[in-house]
């Protein structure tokens, strides 16, 4: 920009050099930078299209890249594997034509979920000749983004079938427990529902960027104040003196005093565009690719489990790290490690898990801590890890309660079990809490080991046995218990009941008081520790009140009124004076650390609302047990309403009680009559509170009427927690708060329903090591665990905040000073744009004497170290607010570079006004005066550098003191003989560092001026850390003290809570399989008749207890599957019919 | 060799990559700004009474000859806007000036620093290269040609402005006038006299031939080749007040080495008397409100006289011990409490 002025010679202040060189620089650098950072994101996009997929192409399955599937294509999908595009799926392995998926990164939902293909398509199965043959058209909506909706039908062979959600399997899920199937691909790539959830890719910057830009753009406009100061100064003074000096100073033709002061002020937006920084950009993003590269060094954000380093996908946001204020989490495979295990239980009255050294004192459990030895039991899994010895010997000890227990575990529940080879079990569970109490049961000695509709085989300690399945009362969010009706093969009849405490509680038998007090007392704990629990409880039937019972169920179940009623009505009845046995308790295992991390995170003032696609009882649960809820808290509102009137009620509700007596509604219509958004302010409340919202809920909440009620009720809490929410709702809260509150937001999850969120907050992370890669491709860092997170935020993003700032304070410090001087010389200089420097100064200025030392700050400076950082989160508080860098800041800055420049300019002129050498000769000449002066600079700039950083390493030292000795160098290099008598027009300097620093006098003078200029800075500072220290003078205060470099990591204590609070009957699914169970189309593999003597009963084949499948979950994906169960139902009679 | 696939991707572990440099962390505590502020205090207040004292040893005689101002000591106002005038400025000296003595001159509100000025001049020419004294710089502008087109060596304002005014010093001796010599060598910087400036290849062992085809500067009486004949190291550009002129000055008023007084009874300074300055007046500056000054000053090792610096330490000196004893105060009285006493 000011290159082009250059070349004009009656303006032309500079040689082209000067400009030319940092310019050319300056360009290269970022050209360099941008092509490498495209050239990694093609590299991970890469990954992605190069994923291999079996395709059908000319009758033939070929294996292709994922980029190259396109519409209308039939791919085959194994299992495992993810699916490739939104398919119609055609046909499956399977019996029915069933495929099962999991939809996890989808909507953060673990159970599986059952997909069946239309019959008609199903019949070819995996014939190759029929699919290529098939060539049926399929009719569909639009691309959209609702993942819970499909409509379409499909033509073929003159029949018109329609098509539904059931039929289409979605990008993003993954393929389970089928060996194949195959579809043909509706929509790709961006087409598919998860791309048209995941949100605009927008090009992120951060705050500083924005303000940088601004003032910049301050900075233009100050450079043509000052040049026209100037030229004003210039007209003036060509009208009084020069106009006389003519004598020796003959002007050109044609130029007046106007003239020669609208060329001067050309001349000076030359000479003063170093204000404008060129390198600024460039060096900013050489630092923040600097501090991105210090992530990815990072091994304590190495996860060594899955081999993963953190990685810093975008290199241009790293300061924003330091400013976090809100964080949208993920909860499931973010918080949570989607495990389930089976932790403590309570069984008649004792409590196991445990772990206890001599003196009784609990021990904390670790990992090398040694487990028990189930090798007694061939069939258990050795996954499967338990610490407290007296379980199993109790199991060993045939305890009857013990046993008693187990065998309800291992009946009561809707798991599958596939056995490949023999002795080889897996379970296919419904949702992992199920599977980890089989699983637990399994290893103490009680196998499940198949099951037909009508049975249940397991092996009690070695023994196998058979029960009569007579009847599964299944579960659901009301019930909040199931239970199975079994015959021992003795022929007795009892019920096995799990469920939440509280509803188990009222149904217990009277008998069961004393126990209940102890069992109630262990589920405390428990649930004191944040695990899920269940109590257990049996109950012996009388074979005569079965029978009638079972009449009256059948009655109900085929009711065509009041079906559901009756139904309840029949379960309670059973369901009662019921004999405990105990309770379980479960662990949803937490990432590592996780707990902790949220505490850290909290003390940095960082507010973190958990979004999540998964029930509202799993996400509460969590969000007792990593802490982000706690007993303590005043008051947990939880908005779960269907209209948009009680949703308000309810928020409005919540805010009154969180303030009393503030309600300014005035204030929050006005807000939304006006156009622009405004910034809600924070408000400040006593006390703390928790808000659960679920997606019903939050969808009214999020409308325009609603946002500015609904924000300003979640932002007084201290922890959010929205369940069963979409991925676009989720971008929408993030997009909310961003657009209300002044305040950088970071998003962090694993999945690809993720996707949109990360992509909508200022920062998005990624968890990456697992299986989806979606959202560590939108993520602009990704890491392995949760826990990085406290080290990416605490100690990175404040390093990366605090260098960004003192970066920009110093570079516009050092541009400033040094551009300034110029303006107090053209005073006197007749404001003929005569430079101060020398030429070759004001090229290497920035890009050789100074820049090294700076970026040597902004690369390796720290306040305080990693571990201090954490010992203080407060820390972070200051980047939250702004503190460092602002409008603020950056006049104070400007003031200084003028002091400054006022003392460089004046005190050489003072100590050069008509003074001599020593010997007697000239040595007040320009050259002379440039290089005292420069010198000034350089060593004035340089000392102010040093008290800026306070961190000095090797690196630095050697930047410095390399920056300082290569000036002298390079200066009398440049003003040396040699370099003279090569280009003479290009160094007239010649001598003048000889002749100049060998005067006592300049070196005192240089001495005065460097002294000078920093003297009121150091009074200045001293003063505020005495008066006013910030938190991060007093933390350093406080590190000097403590002298020793670390503090000792502080040993955390697992917190344990008393809380009266029961996780209930938190099962991470929300409705039971019952009836796929006892139908049969769940079983693909048939049984092989197993102990003699057993017959299968054709009793129970009309027995088909149909689920509680609808109106109990407003949210619930399937609104309303029963027709389309009942619809297979029948199609499962007809099948059955023909194998027989 | 597993354990190696295991953590392929594990950073390394140095004190570089994991931010572990060892580092010194200064901190500005209370032990080290207060003494640090005294003692630069004190050695400021040391300097700058050394500074001070010396200076105001250095002994200056000044005298203005403009001509503005009628003066008893001079009668230079009628030169005043004649050229190749003669003019005296008479003078007593009461103190034996110290020896070495050396004599300036002077000029003020005279732009040596000017763009256009410094810009006005060809190096190439006056590193003796002969190509550019046929074709001189454009810088040089108007000084570049003459009239009749003909290259002007050397080119440029800033030469074209040679200082022309001569002085010759006589003490009155019993009304006598006795000529006090002067020595004008090695007044220039001896890098511009043996480096930066040189004279043509002599042709045909003249120096004035090889300024063949040129023509003197507009101002000049008399071409660059004649400035002193009478010393040929002393002549064309390697002539000592062409060299002192040449080294243009930083500020609008500035001083310039002419002689030194140094020889013979001399040597030791100039004794006390009178004493007559007689000047060729020559140089006009009264059109652009400009003096004209002449110095006879000694020197010491700081240099000429220049209280400035030596007045700066001192205050700075005594703003430091008085910012010392106010963060005293501060430390001791008004301190933010820290929170854990």
């Amino acid at each position: 920009m000011c290159f082009f002025p250059q070349v004009i010679p009656s303006i032309s202040s500079l040689s082209w050099f000067t400009t030319v060189v940092p310019l050319v620089l300056v360009l290269f650098v970022t050209a360099a930078k941008d092509a490498i950072d495209d050239i990694n994101r093609h590299r991970s996009d890469k990954k992605v299209n190069n994923r291999k997929v079996q395709v059908l192409i000319n009758g033939e399955l070929r294996s292709d890249k994922w980029m190259d599937v396109q519409v209308g294509d039939i791919i085959k999908l194994e299992n495992n594997q993810f699916v490739t595009a939104d398919l119609l799926l055609l046909s499956s392995s399977e019996p029915l034509n069933l495929v099962y998926i999991e939809t996890a990164e989808l909507d953060g939902e673990t159970n599986l979920k059952v997909k069946q293909a239309l019959t008609v398509t199903g019949d070819m199965g995996d014939s190759v000749t029929a699919l290529a043959a098939f060539n049926g058209e399929v009719r569909c909506e639009p691309p959209n983004n609702r993942l819970d909706r499909f409509a379409g039908t499909l033509s073929f062979s003159g029949q018109k079938y329609s098509l539904d959600n059931e039929k289409i399997l979605l990008r993003g899920c993954t393929l389970r427990n089928t060996e194949w199937c195959f579809g043909l691909v509706i929509f790709g790539g961006q087409e598919t529902k998860l791309m048209q959830n995941c949100g605009k890719t927008t090009f992120k910057r951060t705050s500083i960027d924005r303000l940088m830009n601004e003032l910049v753009l301050c900075i233009f406009g100050f450079l043509a104040i000052m040049c026209a100061i100037l030229a004003i100064g210039n007209y003036i003074w060509e009208l009084q003196e020069g106009s006389k000096f003519t004598v020796f100073l003959p002007r050109e033709e044609g130029v007046n005093a106007a003239f020669s002061s609208f060329l001067t002020f050309w001349s000076y937006v030359i000479i003063l565009n170093t204000v404008v920084p060129i390198s600024l950009y460039v060096s900013v993003e050489i630092i923040r690719l600097g501090n991105s590269f210090f992530i990815e060094w990072d091994r304590k954000m190495y996860h060594a489990r899955t081999d993963t380093p953190a990685e810093a996908r975008t290199t241009t946001l790293n300061e924003e790290l330091g400013q976090i204020k809100y964080i949208f989490s993920d909860k499931t495979g973010t918080l949570t490690q989607n495990i389930m295990t089976f932790n403590k239980c309570t069984i008649n009255g004792k409590s196991y898990g445990d772990v206890m050294d001599h003196t009784g004192q609990t021990l904390e459990i670790t990992a090398d801590m040694d487990s028990v030895d189930f090798s007694f039991n061939p069939l258990a899994d050795p996954k499967f890890q338990f610490h407290d010895h007296s379980l199993v010997e109790a199991v060993k000890l045939e305890n009857p309660e013990v046993h008693a227990f187990f065998r309800l575990l291992a009946l009561c529940h809707t798991v599958m079990a596939e056995e490949k080879k023999e002795g080889d079990l897996h379970y296919q569970a419904q949702s992992p809490d199920e599977g980890a109490l089989v699983t637990a049961a399994r290893n103490f000695g009680f196998v499940f080991r198949s099951r037909t509709p009508e049975t249940v085989t397991i092996v009690e300690m070695g023994v196998q046995r058979v029960y009569q399945l007579l009847a599964i009362l299944d579960f659901d969010n009301v019930r909040k218990r199931m239970s199975v009706i079994v015959r021992s093969p003795e022929g007795k009849l009892c019920l096995y009941c799990k469920g939440a405490d509280t509803i188990l509680y009222e149904r217990l038998h009277q008998s069961c008081k004393k126990l209940m007090d102890v069992t109630t007392e262990h589920l405390n704990e428990f649930a004191g520790e944040g695990l899920r629990t269940l109590a257990l409880a049996y109950k012996d039937l009388d074979e005569a009140y079965f029978t009638e019972w079972k009449q009256r169920h059948h009655e109900a179940s085929t009711a065509l009124e009041d079906r559901e009623e009756r139904l309840d009505k029949l379960y309670e009845e059973i369901e009662k004076d019921l004999m405990l046995l105990g309770a379980t308790a479960i662990e949803d295992k937490l990432q590592d650390g996780v707990a902790e991390t949220i505490e850290q995170l909290a003390k940095a003032d960082i507010k973190i609302w958990v979004l999540t696609g998964d029930k509202q009882e799993t996400a509460e649960n969590i969000g007792y047990s990593c802490n982000m809820l706690r007993e303590e808290m005043n008051e947990v509102f939880i908005v779960a309403a269907n209209s948009p009137e009680s949703v308000r009620e309810e928020l409005r509700k919540a805010r009154t009680t969180m303030k009393p007596g503030a309600e300014e509604d005035m204030y929050v219509s006005k807000r939304i009559l006006g156009n622009s958004p405004k910034i809600v302010p924070d408000e400040v409340i006593n006390g703390e509170y928790g808000l659960v919202i679920n997606g019903h809920s939050l969808a009214y909440a999020l409308e325009a009427s609603m946002e500015v009620e609904f924000l300003r009720t979640a932002c007084m809490c201290k922890t959010v927690i929205c369940c069963r929410v979409t991925p676009l709702q989720k971008a929408q809260v993030v997009e909310l708060v961003k657009r209300y509150k002044k305040a950088v937001t970071l998003a962090i999850g694993d999945g690809a329903n993720d996707v949109s969120m990360i992509k909508a907050a200022h920062i998005g992370v990624g968890i990456s090591g697992q299986e989806g890669m979606q959202a560590v491709l939108a993520s602009d860092y990704s890491f392995a665990q949760f826990r990085f997170l406290q080290r990416l935020l605490l100690v990175h993003g404040r390093w990366s905040y605090l260098r960004m700032c003192k970066f920009l304070r110093y570079f516009f410090y050092k541009n400033f000073t040094f551009t300034f001087v110029h303006f107090w010389y053209a005073f006197f200089c007749g404001f003929s744009a005569q430079t101060v420097y020398d030429e070759w100064f004001i090229t290497l200025f920035n890009l050789v004497y100074t820049a090294l030392p700076v970026l040597g700050m902004s690369l390796f400076d720290q306040d305080v170290s990693d571990s201090w950082s954490f010992e203080f989160p407060q820390l972070y508080v200051p980047g939250q607010l702004n503190l460092y860098f602002s409008k603020t800041a950056f006049v104070k800055c400007a003031l200084h570079s003028c002091y400054c420049s006022l003392v460089l300019f004046f005190i050489p002129y003072g100590a050069m006004y008509d003074t001599v050498r020593y010997d007697g000769k000239d040595v007040a000449d320009y050259q002379s005066f440039a290089l005292l002066t420069q010198t000034c600079l350089v060593i004035a700039v340089c000392i102010q550098l040093g008290l800026d950083m306070s961190y000095w390493t090797v690196v630095t030292h050697v930047f410095v003191w390399g920056s300082l000795t290569m000036y002298f160098v390079v200066t009398f290099t440049m003003y040396s003989n040699g370099m003279y008598l090569i280009f003479t027009a290009s160094f007239p300097f010649i001598g003048s560092a000889r002749n100049t620093l060998n005067q006592p006098n300049m070196w005192l003078t240089i001495l005065l001026t460097s002294i000078l200029c920093v003297l009121p800075v150091l009074t200045h500072r001293f003063l505020v850390i005495q008066l006013k220290p910030t938190i991060n003078d007093r933390v350093r205060l406080k590190v000097l003290q403590a002298k020793a470099a670390p503090p000792p990591p502080s040993k955390r204590t697992r917190m344990r809570r008393t809380s009266t609070r029961r996780s209930g009957y938190a099962f991470s699914h929300a409705q039971g399989y019952g009836d796929l169970v006892t139908s049969r189309r769940y079983l693909h593999r048939p049984v092989k008749p197993r102990s003699g003597g057993f017959t299968p009963t054709g009793r129970s084949l009309g027995f088909s207890p149909t689920g509680r499948s609808a109106g109990y979950s407003p949210t619930e994906r399937n609104q309303n599957p029963k027709q389309e169960v009942e619809a297979t139902s029948l199609q499962m009679y007809r099948t059955r019919d023909m194998a027989f | 060799m597993k354990k190696q696939t295991e953590t392929l991707n594990r950073p390394d572990n140095t004190a570089f990559t994991q931010q572990r440099l060892p580092a010194w962390q200064p901190m500005l505590s209370a032990g080290i700004v207060i003494p640090g502020f005294v003692v630069i205090g004190l050695a400021f207040i040391g300097i700058g009474v050394a500074l001070f004292v010396t200076s105001q040893n250095i002994q200056v005689l000044e005298r203005d000859y403009t001509g503005v101002e009628q003066n008893s000591d001079n009668d230079c106002s009628r030169c005043l806007n004649r050229t190749n005038c003669v003019c005296a400025v008479q003078f007593n000296l009461a103190k034996q000036l110290e020896g070495p003595v050396f004599f300036y001159y002077g000029l003020s509100n005279y732009f040596q620093n000017h763009r256009k000025y410094g810009v006005s001049r060809d190096d190439y020419q006056l590193s003796g290269d002969t190509y550019y004294f046929e074709n001189p710089e454009d810088d040089c502008i108007p000084y570049q040609y003459d009239s009749r087109n003909r290259p002007i060596v050397p080119c440029g304002s800033k030469a074209n402005s040679l200082f022309n005014d001569t002085f010759r010093l006589y003490r009155l001796v019993g009304g006598q006038k006795k000529q006090v010599p002067f020595d004008g060598k090695g007044i220039a910087w001896w890098t511009d006299y043996n480096l930066k400036y040189r004279n043509p290849t002599l042709v045909d062992g003249s120096l004035a031939k090889a300024f063949n085809g040129t023509v003197k500067p507009v101002n000049w009486p008399k071409p660059v080749y004649e400035l002193d004949t009478s010393d040929s190291s002393n002549n064309g550009f390697l002539n000592q007040d062409f060299l002192v002129w040449m080294r243009r000055a930083a500020l609008p008023g500035f001083r310039k080495l002419y002689r030194r007084i140094s020889e013979g009874e001399y040597a030791d300074g100039l004794p006390t008397g009178n004493y007559s300055l007689e000047i060729n007046y020559n140089y006009p500056v009264h059109g652009f409100d400009g003096r004209k000054k002449v110095f006879f000053s000694n020197v010491s090792w700081m240099g000429g006289k220049n209280q400035f610096l030596g007045i700066a330490y001192l205050v700075v000196g005594s703003l430091c011990i008085v910012m010392s004893l106010v963060m005293l105060i501060v430390y001791a009285k008004y301190r933010f409490p820290d929170e854990d006493s």
